[in-house]
């Protein structure tokens, strides 16, 4: 951009058609929208904050990664940011994930 | 390029119509084991419990485009609630029990002269309590993009052709502020009883990407 716009602001610009492909949302999908709602709810950021990190991973992760994949990276750093758990929690759980199992089912899984 | 939301095979599709995408069989990918790792670190630090995630889901799951079919049933056969509903669209809506939480909810009337459309052209703001989630275009940059430059053009890819005598507006929603579009009632509908009108409303005809169905189509 050179008018002074960030690339989120994308009102006006010239893009392709409309894609028509829709899905029904996946159970982790829904899963990281609780999320949001429950962790603001409780104070710990706000829409404000998940926007503002979203917004920041830049137009990159607007193009490689699902909606819901920013999401939850965004909900990651506002949490840390909060102090809710730190990066070495965050790394250890997610060790402690993926060793549960090769799918999201057997993962979800803790028992 | 015709968009084929309402004509497609449903083969292979879900109730609602869309394709079923991969979830809990495909390999755990990156992003989905963050979800676990940070659903079950809210919940050992006490900041949410499993019961609270599963009954926000099933509250989404319970908010579908029927509410605000019913919010505009209501408005095209109660000429005081149409009134309430343009004048405050958030109070009306918490009136039939869709509530919008703080944020401002602007319900916008289409007429035989104006057509109303809408979108948010820096992220992904939309009337969950009335329509459920957004679609996935919704949140497109196409959809983004294009809307606010060029809508007759954006409408007609969903299939809908205005006349140019028509109006087109064009309402850009924030994080504080939804619009809801209260279609047009179609003719022929005269005598139609609340929840009878309540089916001919599709999702898009309250975005403004279409209108509402016929009697009998």
């Amino acid at each position: 951009m050179t008018d002074g716009r960030r690339w989120h602001d994308m009102g006006g610009d010239a893009a392709g058609p409309v894609p028509g492909d829709e899905h029904d949302f996946a159970l982790w999908e829904k899963r990281v929208d609780a999320l949001m709602i429950l962790a603001s709810g409780a104070g710990h950021f706000t829409v404000d904050g998940l926007r503002r990190a979203l917004e920041d991973m830049g137009e990159k992760a607007f193009e490689e990664m699902t909606y819901y994949e920013r999401w939850i990276a965004s909900i990651n750093q506002n949490l840390i940011e909060a102090g809710i758990y730190s990066i070495e929690e965050l790394g250890a759980k997610m060790e402690e994930v993926s060793a549960r199992g090769d799918t999201y089912g057997e993962a979800a899984d803790a028992s | 390029m015709p968009h084929d939301h309402h004509d497609h095979s449903h083969e292979g599709m879900s109730p609602s119509g869309h394709p079923y995408r991969a979830d809990q069989d495909g390999p755990l990918s990156y992003w989905q084991n963050m979800e676990i790792a940070v659903r079950e670190l809210l919940i050992e630090k006490g900041v949410v419990t499993p019961e609270q995630v599963a009954a926000q889901i099933e509250a989404m799951d319970a908010r579908t485009p029927a509410n605000g079919a019913a919010v505009v049933a209501r408005a095209w056969t109660d000429p005081a609630f149409r009134a309430r509903l343009l004048e405050d669209g958030s109070a009306a809506s918490r009136e039939m029990g869709f509530d919008v939480g703080p944020m401002k909810l602007i319900a916008v009337e289409n007429t035989e002269d104006v057509h109303n459309v809408i979108v948010c052209t820096l992220c992904s703001c939309y009337p969950r309590n009335l329509l459920g989630l957004p679609p996935d275009w919704y949140k497109s940059r196409a959809y983004r993009s294009r809307t606010v430059r060029e809508p007759r053009k954006v409408l007609s890819e969903f299939g809908l052709d205005l006349p140019d005598d028509v109006t087109v507006r064009v309402h850009d929603s924030t994080a504080d502020m939804r619009y809801i579009v209260v279609p047009a009632r179609p003719e022929g509908t005269e005598g139609m009883d609340e929840a009878t009108l309540a089916t001919l409303v599709t999702r898009d005809s309250m975005i403004g990407t279409g209108v509402a169905r016929l009697p009998n189509s």
